[in-house]
């Protein structure tokens, strides 16, 4: 196995983007890469294009974002893993790349949901679980999936809704930082509090917008990652595992005495074991993470699931600010997809623009210093969840080459 | 074809083509002519007994004769073993509720139904279910209350499925 390299990163902005089709908006985020790599489409070998689809009318983005990104006629494909496609997108490139395929390719994370209206695309996301049993008949959505889990950290830990609202300031917060944003305004407790329920305990503002936007990332070699770029930011490790789909077989609800994703909890330990780290008490070898946060809910069970406190205790990291930038660990200071916006297939390729950009210690230019993370332990961490625990992919992104 | 708004029919009319701005960003849009209906068939053969069930007020798991692993939903086939000789065992409905959501923003083939509940319960058999929780009054929710798995008629289409009421 050869090791593999984040040489180049893009973002285009996150919003409704009413104004580009979505091969104009991966184009975006590529060349936006291109650039930062100083390469050209025809120095690339291969593109997967991670994209959920669905909600807008092209069936084969791939086909049309190659051609758009000047790509013809390298080879491509799709990757599909619902909130984590670009995530499973980069573990396709990866393994392409350290399996001696190819030695340079482009990954485009890309969604454009704003092609269908919003009922229907609460529609296509509810859908999103085991059909039959859980929509058919019930009509679960998706700020209901993660509503049953928030219920049960509710009744099993005395968690409040003002907690979960303290985690929504704290990614509007950085959001307002973050040009490539979707929403750019801070917001208080009070105002997240008063929101009106999407789906019991849930409110308008424990959820992530509905988004349009891509992200990519030029992935490459060993053998030619130093001579693209001075600060190869190397894939440490990757894990990779899928929950059950039908929510209620999941064992978390009875079996364990807290509330998490057993997906997550496997993916993550899959990366710990695989980039040689200890897997309990793990924040402190992390300069910076992003946490699949598209509900506050999400972004508490994931500070447990990945280890960065003990069970019950990640109302205490909140309410100690402890994931602000200067805490024990710096999480989603990007804005998260709270606030920076969900593009569902972007969102993995987005986590990891940010990560790439704060090892690289270049995120306070885009963001401001307020926002840089002090980089000490050169590592830095996305967990991505598809689904509600469905897919769960945890990327270990290092300064330092994994093998030498 | 659904509506297609009165101001695609006026752009027509008047510019000959169904762009429209978008109403926050006025951004151009083009509406597609090609509405697309979907509804979606799947075969049941293999659980079919489940639905035979519901109609005789029964809800049905499955058990592998083979390792005794419980089903629900009902499958026909044990990945475990692998076999695929199943005993159909009916649920006795006593359950206790695990958690619960009430959905007040709907999916759009739901909009027609009021706020719904919906709870997952531990059934007495050792599986779970997941339903609605038909219950008068949503304040009266209690962790780990006791819940009835019944079948229930949901009108306004008036099929039969099941769901929880309270014990």
């Amino acid at each position: 196995m050869r090791d593999v390299a984040i040489v180049g990163v893009g973002h285009s902005k996150f919003s409704n983007r009413f104004d580009v089709r979505i091969d104009e908006l991966a184009w975006e985020s590529a060349k936006d890469a291109l650039k930062d790599a100083n390469l050209s489409a025809k120095d690339l070998e291969f593109l997967i294009v991670g994209c959920t689809g669905g909600w807008s009318a092209e069936s084969l983005p791939a086909v049309i974002c190659s051609e758009y990104c000047g790509m013809l006629p390298k080879g491509s494909m799709r990757v599909e893993a619902a909130c984590a496609t670009s995530s499973a997108a980069v573990a396709v490139a990866y393994n392409f790349i350290a399996s001696g395929y190819v030695d340079l390719m482009l990954v485009v994370g890309v969604e454009k949901m704003f092609e269908s209206p919003n009922p229907v695309q609460i529609e296509l996301i509810g859908r999103a679980g085991n059909y039959f049993w859980e929509f058919e008949n019930f009509g679960l959505t998706f700020p209901g999936y993660y509503a049953l889990h928030a219920t049960s950290y509710m009744w099993k830990h005395g968690l409040k809704e003002e907690d979960l609202a303290e985690i929504a300031v704290k990614n509007h917060h950085y959001a307002s930082m973050n040009p490539k944003a979707q929403f750019r305004k801070e917001i208080t407790a009070d105002l997240a509090m008063q929101s009106r329920y999407v789906a019991w305990p849930l409110k308008l503002f424990d959820c992530c917008p509905l988004t349009d936007g891509s992200a990519s990332l030029i992935l490459a070699s060993e053998s030619i990652a130093k001579k693209i770029t001075d600060t190869p930011i190397w894939i440490s490790a990757i894990g990779a595992s899928t929950g059950t789909g039908n929510l209620s077989k999941r064992d978390m609800f009875t079996k364990l005495e807290y509330s998490g994703l057993e997906s997550a909890v496997e993916a993550g330990q899959q990366a710990y074991k695989r980039a040689g780290i200890d897997p309990k008490n793990t924040a402190k070898h992390f300069d910076v993470a992003s946490v699949h946060d598209c509900f506050t809910i999400a972004e508490l069970m994931a500070y447990e699931d990945l280890g960065f406190c003990r069970r019950g205790e990640g109302v205490k990291l909140i309410r100690e600010k402890q994931t602000y930038n200067g805490g024990l660990i710096p999480v989603n200071i990007d804005g998260g997809l709270k606030a920076k916006g969900h593009p569902i297939g972007a969102t993995g390729c987005s986590m990891m623009y940010s990560l790439t950009k704060q090892l690289r210690q270049e995120y306070g230019k885009l963001a401001g210093k307020a926002a840089q993370a002090t980089i000490k332990n050169g590592r830095a961490l996305a967990h991505n969840i598809g689904g509600t625990g469905h897919y769960a992919y945890v990327t270990i992104l290092s300064l330092e080459k994994p093998h030498t | 074809m659904s509506d297609l708004g009165e101001m695609t029919k006026k752009r027509i009319r008047e510019n000959g083509l169904p762009i429209i701005d978008e109403a926050r960003t006025k951004a151009p849009l083009y509406v597609s002519m090609r509405e697309l209906p979907l509804r979606f068939q799947f075969g049941t053969t293999k659980i079919q007994k489940f639905f035979d069930g519901l109609k005789e007020g029964k809800i049905y798991m499955t058990q592998c004769e083979k390792c005794t692993q419980k089903y629900f939903p009902p499958q026909a086939d044990c990945p475990n073993c692998p076999d695929s000789s199943m005993n159909w065992v009916p649920l006795d409905g006593q359950g206790e509720l695990l958690t619960c959501t009430m959905i007040v923003v709907k999916p759009s083939t739901f909009a027609h139904y009021d706020n719904y509940i919906i709870g997952v319960a531990q059934m007495k058999e050792g599986v779970r279910v997941l339903a609605w929780l038909r219950i008068d009054d949503p304040r009266k929710i209690t962790p780990k209350m006791k819940v009835r798995l019944t079948t229930a008629k949901r009108e306004p289409e008036g099929f039969i499925t099941y769901e929880f009421v309270p014990e």
